[in-house]
């Protein structure tokens, strides 16, 4: 082989290192990165076994924080039998994932409903409750938002509408992925299989 | 005068006939707690005319409506709907994010496994017989 292959070789390899190597430093994420965006996990609130928390009791686990409700038959248990599906297909390392279901309906949402709430869905998964005052600056914290519709009729029945997006947080708190409505879930999966990789 | 009675006379027959619609897949999201539950079906019309779905009840449920998951900007908010039209020899499909019937007030504890009876309503006073299967809240569709 004349030594100027050799060099093409050498530099093809090289580069090809280059690239991997950059790669590795900015993962290609599937969700939107919302790295140095969103401020780290804090709050204090009342879990569903009625156990005062903070975003301490989470470090060390990847955090999917999602604000919803009980009351809501429809798109929360659709986002959360997404999540529950693709922590099914992240097989080990889901162990080391919470989801953190926020109510924004305190009201209805008392700590036995919302504990038998998500557990229905997977065991996984984190009620949230607290003062009106804790949910919203937990809310406003991360730009959701959320409001009490007026019924219609004279029931006592009533809807809530609310930001539907899922925050990734690693194993530190920092807040790192967004991931919108009707995202796949083979890009929460991977994107979750980095972070979980990454952080370990 | 004529042509209008005619026109006239054309719609209604269009709507008089009971629905030639069936009713597939239909299944009920379990939640815990006698929370309002969502159910989930494809309604097929197979006749040459549309039909007006206008509503549905259950002898299991005080309520059930018609609802619709509306999704904008990343908010998401629910809406009762007066009616969903099914065109001639086509299909709605009422699934998770969208179209669905909201059941409320369960009159006694409804578990994964049950079949609840339904009655869906037409504009032009047909009814339908559905029984929807009641699927864990975990689960992902008929098929699971």
């Amino acid at each position: 082989m004349p030594p100027s292959r050799f060099l093409l070789r050498g530099c093809l390899v090289a580069f090809a290192a280059l690239l991997l190597a950059a790669c590795q430093s900015q993962p290609n994420w599937q969700l939107d990165n919302v790295r140095g965006h969103l401020p780290d996990l804090e709050f204090q609130m009342t879990n569903d076994l009625g156990q005062p928390v903070t975003a301490a009791s989470y470090r060390g686990k990847i955090v999917l924080l999602y604000f919803g409700y009980t009351h809501c038959p429809d798109v929360c248990p659709l986002t959360l039998v997404q999540l529950h599906t693709v922590l099914q297909k992240l097989g080990k390392q889901g162990a080391d994932v919470r989801i953190l279901f926020v109510t924004v309906d305190p009201a209805r949402d008392t700590v036995p409903v919302l504990h038998q709430y998500v557990t229905a869905f997977d065991r996984r998964i984190v009620g949230l409750t607290g003062s009106q005052n804790a949910i919203a600056q937990l809310a406003k914290r991360y730009r959701a938002i959320y409001q009490r519709e007026t019924p219609k009729t004279a029931s006592t029945d009533y809807e809530v509408t609310h930001s539907s997006a899922v925050y990734f947080f690693d194993r530190d708190g920092h807040a790192r992925l967004l991931a919108t409505p009707g995202v796949p879930n083979d890009e929460i999966l991977h994107d979750l299989k980095i972070l979980a990789e990454q952080d370990n | 005068m004529l042509v209008g009675a005619a026109m006239l006379a054309c719609s209604v027959a269009a709507f008089a006939t009971p629905p030639a619609a069936h009713v597939e897949h239909a299944w009920i999201r379990w939640l815990p707690a006698s929370l309002p539950a969502a159910g989930y079906a494809v309604i097929e019309n197979n006749s040459d005319a549309a039909v007006r779905l206008t509503g549905a009840s259950s002898p299991d449920y005080g309520m059930v409506t018609l609802h619709y998951s509306r999704l904008a900007q990343g908010d998401s908010t629910m809406e009762t709907v007066e009616y969903l039209d099914i065109p001639a020899h086509g299909s709605i499909k009422l699934a998770p994010g969208g179209y669905h019937l909201m059941l409320m007030h369960a009159k006694h504890p409804i578990k994964p496994g049950d079949t609840v009876k339904t009655t869906l309503k037409f504009a032009n006073g047909a009814t339908l017989q559905a029984d929807f299967s009641v699927l864990p809240a975990n689960a992902s569709g008929p098929e699971d």
